[in-house]
């Protein structure tokens, strides 16, 4: 939503290049795009770290490298660990979904156990993503589990005011363009019927 | 966009000619009317007041949290399937809570009825176990207001093969065709059916002082900040507030409709921001409060002379609680669609509008191309069955379905249902001490063979449209629903239904009840158009009732 003050000027162009459409709500819809340029620069800017939150810095480490699995980096895109994730875990835990705290505490302690019985590393964290992801395959089916995928998805993809989905990260990922504004063609399939007018 | 509108301001204690309670799709345009009309008119909202810059795209407040629609943490609802069972406590009634109601923000679909609608119960004859009717009015004695709602409200589109007669051309042509839209157009064609412009209540082009729609893809849930969707809050609150008539008064929780010892409404007792009660005087009563609150509000003024609820003489308050079915068919195709952009529909099919009686169940409906997914909905479920479902593959799938990714939805009829209904729980109250609604509902077996009857064709369409890979949702009893129809039915007999044809109570003369719930039959899924054109109808008979003191 940093380019704002171009899509003002881009609105400008269009009424002067006989758009007439734009010209008679040109102020109102510039009043709403700058609204939502606004917010979305604030939403942007993400979260603060974890200090404020629920968990201590390694209970939110082990939950930072879960939920990197449960959503990882792939194929250069970013993941849930990109995203900032466990940001949003952990002030979720510390607010709204306080009740799901001794769930994650408990959860986090058992895969620490897991992963000292798999290898002789220091925890979950010190493990291969391929070992974190056969500890996973363990738990998959845990309400814990089940809890932190859920939220890995919101962490992920909420409005970055949540505490994840830093600079639309996720979203990114989704290539899900967040603009106040598009125009014809929006799609491959469109593109005929809508250059036809 | 936060300008200073001309308002009335009343007192409680003022005696104003009308309280409407409920400022959404119905109560917003009765408000309107009778305001324009020259009545003084206090509306009472539940929700806060908010504007346009409160209006976010917060997917997870919205959808997960309750942002802007009733919250269970503090008014709890109940549930059961029958009768039989005791009702748990979950949400299954849900709606707009903010002055504009469900109507700020709905999808904008605006499908009108048909003719057939009107007397299908005579056409098709009476079905076992239901309270199946005919309406009591028809569609030509609806036709004038549904051209209302295109023309003051405002509706984008263009007839189809199969419309109802229109007396007066849409007022805005169709909104751009999106991918979904397209590749319904190659599948029907294909099929031989017939695929049409989405009639939709939002702006294609600036109309009536709102600007076109910017296709920022937020409609489904969520409200318009550029006023480009026709809602009743865009289009009629500041007709009616600039009347110097009209007070939309929000955080004003409706607990009771007053009745004085004539059997008379005296106006409506609330609880303000403050959790105060108060009670607004009024020379006669509205309800549009939805098809779930607007049953539990006259089962909770229930008194000595009306023991079994306001207005509930025929004991059918509550009763005929109708959702529809939405179903449909997933699909992703090989290039990317961009479904988040823009509106959520631009093609219907409504060659099922009617199904074959030879097929063994009354039914029809619609099918539209669209999304419906945002972000976080799309990651929790919008993968075919048997992907996985975290891990390298999920990450892959995700980020390149989302783009390539549409859904066929299925929009079908409910029958009435006599035990399918809105009461009051027992025990449960809300935060304000007011008796809970408790839901009964199960879908009687026409319906869900319908929905899967319908489904099979969006099936096809996904097909036909040269989909990569398509599958269906999967049909289960429905227990909860955005609409909410059928629970203070209109009709002729006062021994059957709640209000008569001009929306009047029949058991109380100045009390006038008008919204989903009057609707005798469900609709084909999309039931807003008829509530608003039943609303510009009562709203004008009403106005004509009161200036001859026939009220």
């Amino acid at each position: 939503m940093n380019d704002l003050h171009n899509r003002r000027a881009f609105l400008r162009a269009a009424v002067a290049a006989g758009a007439g459409w734009a010209a008679a709500d040109l102020v109102q819809v510039e009043d709403a795009l700058a609204w939502a340029g606004q917010q979305a620069a604030a939403h942007g800017a993400g979260a603060p770290p974890t200090a404020a939150g629920a968990l201590t810095k390694a209970q939110a480490d082990v939950v930072e490298a879960m939920v990197s699995r449960i959503i990882p980096s792939v194929d250069g895109r970013p993941g849930a660990r990109e995203a900032g994730a466990v940001h949003f875990v952990d002030r979720a835990l510390a607010t709204f979904n306080a009740p799901q705290k001794k769930l994650y505490t408990d959860g986090i302690a058992d895969l620490n156990r897991r992963a000292s019985a798999r290898s002789s590393a220091a925890g979950f964290v010190a493990l291969s993503p391929a070992q974190q992801d056969d500890v996973l395959r363990e738990v998959e089916q845990t309400p814990f589990f089940q809890a932190a995928r859920f939220d890995a998805i919101v962490g992920t993809f909420a409005l970055p005011t949540y505490g994840g989905n830093r600079d639309f990260t996720g979203w990114h990922m989704l290539g899900f363009d967040h603009q106040p504004r598009f125009q014809a063609p929006f799609g491959y399939y469109d593109a005929d019927a809508n250059r036809r007018g | 966009m936060q300008e200073q509108r001309p308002s009335a301001r009343f007192r409680p204690s003022d005696l104003v000619d009308f309280a409407i309670v409920g400022s959404g799709a119905a109560g917003g345009i009765i408000a309107k009317e009778l305001s324009t009309a020259g009545f003084t008119v206090v509306v009472l909202e539940q929700g806060p007041r908010l504007t346009e810059t409160a209006f976010d795209h917060d997917e997870f407040g919205t959808f997960m949290r309750n942002k802007h629609a009733n919250d269970p943490a503090t008014q709890p609802q109940t549930f059961r399937a029958s009768p039989a069972e005791k009702a748990v406590p979950q949400l299954a009634l849900i709606y707009g809570r903010l002055v504009g109601g469900s109507n700020a923000h709905f999808t904008a679909n605006v499908w009108r009825l048909r003719p057939l609608d009107f007397n299908e119960a005579s056409v098709h004859g009476p079905i076992e176990g239901t309270g199946f009717t005919d309406w009591p009015i028809t569609y030509d004695d609806l036709e004038p207001y549904y051209t209302k709602v295109d023309w003051e409200i405002g509706v984008s589109g263009v007839p189809g093969p199969f419309d109802a007669r229109r007396s007066k051309p849409y007022p805005m042509p169709p909104l751009p065709v999106k991918s979904s839209g397209v590749l319904m157009d190659r599948a029907a064609q294909k099929l031989g059916l017939h695929s049409q412009p989405a009639p939709m209540a939002i702006n294609s082009q600036y109309y009536n002082g709102r600007p076109a729609c910017q296709h920022c893809g937020f409609c489904l849930f969520f409200m318009c900040e550029f006023r480009s969707k026709s809602t009743a809050m865009a289009t009629m609150l500041p007709v009616a507030e600039a009347t110097g008539r009209c007070e939309i008064r929000p955080d004003s929780y409706v607990a009771r409709v007053e009745v004085g010892r004539d059997g008379r409404a005296t106006g409506v007792s609330y609880f303000d921001a403050q959790k105060r009660m108060q009670m607004q005087r009024a020379k006669a009563v509205v309800v549009c409060a939805n098809g779930g609150e607007t049953p539990r509000l006259l089962l909770n003024s229930a008194t000595p002379r009306f023991p079994n609820g306001l207005a509930n003489s025929s004991g059918v308050v509550g009763k005929h609680l109708m959702f529809n079915t939405y179903f449909g068919a997933n699909a992703q195709f090989e290039h990317p669609l961009n479904e988040y952009k823009s509106v959520q529909n631009t093609r219907i099919v409504l060659d099922f509008y009617d199904t074959d009686p030879k097929l063994g169940f009354y039914g029809g409906g619609g099918i539209d191309a669209r999304f419906g997914k945002y972000p976080i909905t799309f990651a929790l479920g919008g993968l075919p069955p048997g992907s996985p479902s975290w891990g390298e593959g999920y990450a892959r799938a995700l980020a390149e379905q989302y783009s390539r990714s549409m859904f066929f939805g299925t929009h079908g009829t409910s029958l009435p249902v006599p035990t399918n209904s809105v009461s009051l729980d027992p025990s449960l109250k809300d935060a304000w001490g007011l008796s809970a609604a408790r839901v009964t509902y199960k879908d009687h077996p026409d319906d869900l063979k319908n929905a899967a009857f319908l489904r099979s064709k969006a099936m096809e369409l996904a097909e036909a449209a040269g989909a990569s890979k398509a599958w269906p949702e999967p049909i289960a009893a429905q227990t909860n629903s955005v609409h909410l129809l059928g629970t203070c039915r209109m009709g002729n007999d006062p021994g059957t239904s709640v209000v008569d044809k001009f929306n009047r109570a029949h058991d109380v003369k100045n009390l006038f009840i008008c919204d989903g719930s009057s609707m005798v039959s469900s609709s084909r899924g999309q039931p807003t158009m008829t509530i608003m054109a039943l609303a510009f109808r009562a709203g004008e008979n009403i106005a004509s009732f009161a200036k001859r003191g026939d009220i």
